[in-house]
C-alpha cells in the first residue's frame, strides 16, 4: 500500500501543490489527472523518491521512502516499475538488451534464464518479433511497449505510467490501455497512471485523483467521479468530452 | 549567488562520485568501454596534433634562431622542453576538451532530457556510479597515456621536420634534447595531463548530468562543457606552473 501524507512541493518560489494526501491500496488502478503543468509527473517522481518534497511523507508498505538513506531508497525503488512518457529506452543497446538490462545487474540469472524471461516479457506486450531491433527503429507505440516490458521484468509490486497514451494514435492508445488492465489483472500489480486522456481514465481506472489549483482537488472512485458536481472537475471532464465530440 | 549554487552542485556531484567509486561492480563494464573511447579512440587525433605541434615548433625555432653564434642543438633543446613541459599536455588537453568533453556532455545531457537517467535511478541503479565514475576514471587514467603519445609524436615530428627541411640535422636535435632533458619535466607534464583529464571529464559530466530543456538544452550543455573545459585547463595550467615550477 502507498500512503502520501501532507506532501508539499515548490520549485524556488513557485508552489506546485501542497498538503496532498492520498492512499493507494494494493490492486488499485489509480489515475492521477489534471491540466498540463499541474505537477502530475512531479507527484509521480515523489512516490519513488526521484524527487524530494519540501515537506510530507510517502509510505511504501509502511516505510517512509523520503526518510531512509539512498541505499534504502534504491532497494525500495525496485518494488516499482516505471513507464516514462518518452519510454526512456537506452538508445545505445537494442530492444532485447533494454529489457534484459535490470536482470543483468540485479540478478544472478544465467544467460539462458535471462533470454527466457526477456522473451516472456516481450511476448506479454506482443513484441517478441522486435526483440533484436534497434530502439531507433521502433515506432512510438512499440517503444512504449518495450518500456513496459522492461518495467515488469523485475516483477514489481507497483507500476507507474507517465502519460502512457500521449502522442499515440487512438488504436495504439487503446492497445496500451488494454495492456495496463492486463498487467493489473494478470500480474496483480498496483498501478498509478498519470494522464490527461479521459478515454484512458474511463477505460482503465478504479480510482481517480484530480490535481488542480495547487492541491489535490478531488479523490474518489470512477463511479463517484461520474456523479460528482464539483465545478473544476466537471469542467475538466467536459472539456475532454467536448474535444472528443468535435467531428 | 548563481556561481555559488553551481559550485555547490558540482562539489556535491564530485562527492557522490567519490562515494560511489566503491561500487566497482556497477561501473566495471562501463569503465572498459570508456577507457577505449577516451584513450584508444583519441590516439589518432593526439598523434596528429603531436606531429604538427613538434614540426611547426622546430621550423619556427630554426627560423627565429638562425645565427652563426647559436648551436643548432639549441633548437632540439627548446622544442623538446616546450613539448614535454607545456605543449603536449596543454594542446592535447584543449583538443580533448572538444573531443571527449563534448561527447561526455552530449551523452549524459541526452540521457537526462530523455529521462534515461531517471529510468536508471527508478530501477534502483546509482546513476552517478554507473555514468559519472567510469567517465571520470577513464579521463584521469587515459589523459597521462595520451600525454606520452603526444610527447613522443611531438618530438618525432620536430625531429622529422628539422631533417626534411634541412634546418636541424637529427644528431643536433637529439643532442639538444638529451642535454636539457630533466625527468621532472615529464613528471610535471604527467601531473598536468592528470589534472586536465579530471577537469574535462568532471565539468562535462556535471554539465550533462544536470542538463535541462530538450535538444536546445543538450546543445547548450555541450557548448558550456567545451568552453569551460578549455578555460579551466588554461587556469589550471597557470596555477600548476606557479605551484610546481
Amino acid at each position: 500500500m502507498i500512503e502520501i501524507k501532507n506532501l508539499t512541493k515548490s520549485f524556488d518560489d513557485v508552489l506546485i501543490w501542497q498538503d496532498v494526501n492520498l492512499q493507494i491500496n494494493d490492486g488499485d488502478i489509480l489515475a492521477i489527472i489534471g491540466r498540463s503543468g499541474c505537477g502530475k509527473s512531479v507527484l509521480l517522481k515523489h512516490i519513488n523518491a526521484l524527487m524530494s518534497p519540501d515537506s510530507g511523507e510517502v509510505f511504501i508498505n509502511g516505510q517512509d521512502i523520503h526518510s531512509i538513506d539512498y541505499v534504502g531508497q534504491r532497494k525500495l525503488r525496485q518494488k516499482f516499475g516505471v513507464l516514462f512518457q518518452g519510454s526512456a529506452l537506452f538508445d545505445s543497446i537494442n530492444t532485447f538488451e533494454n529489457v534484459a538490462f535490470p536482470l543483468r545487474y540485479f540478478t544472478d540469472f544465467s544467460e539462458e534464464e535471462i533470454h527466457q524471461k526477456v522473451m516472456r516479457s516481450l511476448e506479454f506486450v506482443n513484441l517478441e518479433e522486435a526483440a533484436y531491433k534497434e530502439t531507433s527503429d521502433l515506432s512510438g507505440g512499440m517503444r512504449k511497449r518495450v518500456g513496459l516490458a522492461r518495467a515488469i521484468i523485475l516483477e514489481p509490486e507497483y507500476l507507474m505510467y507517465d502519460e502512457p497514451t500521449s502522442g499515440l494514435d487512438p488504436e495504439t492508445a487503446s492497445e496500451i490501455n488494454d495492456l495496463i488492465i492486463t498487467m493489473a489483472e494478470e500480474l496483480e500489480i498496483t498501478s498509478i497512471v498519470i494522464t490527461h486522456d479521459m478515454h484512458s481514465v474511463l477505460k482503465v481506472a478504479d480510482k481517480v485523483a484530480f490535481l488542480n489549483d495547487q492541491k489535490l482537488s478531488w479523490f474518489g472512485t470512477l463511479a463517484e467521479m461520474r456523479k460528482s458536481e464539483q465545478a473544476d472537475l466537471t469542467n475538466f471532464i467536459t472539456a475532454s468530452e467536448y474535444q472528443i465530440k468535435i467531428p | 549567488m548563481y556561481a555559488l549554487k553551481e559550485i555547490g552542485k558540482y562539489s556535491t556531484l564530485l562527492y557522490q562520485a567519490l562515494r560511489s567509486s566503491t561500487e566497482v561492480s556497477t561501473y566495471r563494464k562501463n569503465l572498459f568501454h570508456e577507457l577505449v573511447k577516451v584513450g584508444y579512440d583519441s590516439v589518432p587525433i593526439i598523434m596528429l596534433v603531436g606531429v604538427f605541434t613538434g614540426s611547426v615548433m622546430t621550423l619556427q625555432s630554426a627560423y627565429q634562431l638562425e645565427s652563426a653564434f647559436i648551436p643548432l642543438s639549441t633548437i632540439g633543446a627548446i622544442v623538446s622542453e616546450s613539448i614535454l613541459i607545456e605543449l603536449a599536455a596543454v594542446i592535447s588537453g584543449l583538443v580533448l576538451a572538444g573531443k571527449v568533453g563534448a561527447r561526455v556532455a552530449t551523452e549524459l545531457g541526452n540521457m537526462r532530457v530523455s529521462e534515461q537517467i531517471d529510468a536508471l535511478e527508478s530501477m534502483g541503479f546509482n546513476s552517478v556510479s554507473f555514468l559519472v565514475v567510469p567517465r571520470v576514471l577513464a579521463g584521469i587514467l587515459m589523459f597521462p597515456v595520451l600525454y606520452i603519445v603526444a610527447s613522443i609524436f611531438g618530438l618525432g615530428g620536430g625531429l622529422a621536420a628539422g631533417f626534411f627541411s634541412g634546418s636541424v640535422p637529427p644528431d643536433d636535435f637529439l643532442k639538444g634534447a638529451r642535454m636539457y632533458f630533466y625527468p621532472w619535466n615529464v613528471v610535471f607534464g604527467f601531473t598536468k595531463s592528470f589534472v586536465f583529464g579530471f577537469i574535462i571529464t568532471t565539468v562535462a559530466c556535471y554539465k550533462g548530468y544536470f542538463a535541462t530543456g530538450g535538444a536546445e538544452g543538450v546543445g547548450k550543455c555541450t557548448t558550456e562543457a567545451t568552453v569551460l573545459g578549455c578555460i579551466y585547463i588554461l587556469l589550471a595550467d597557470f596555477i600548476l606552473a606557479v605551484l610546481l615550477l
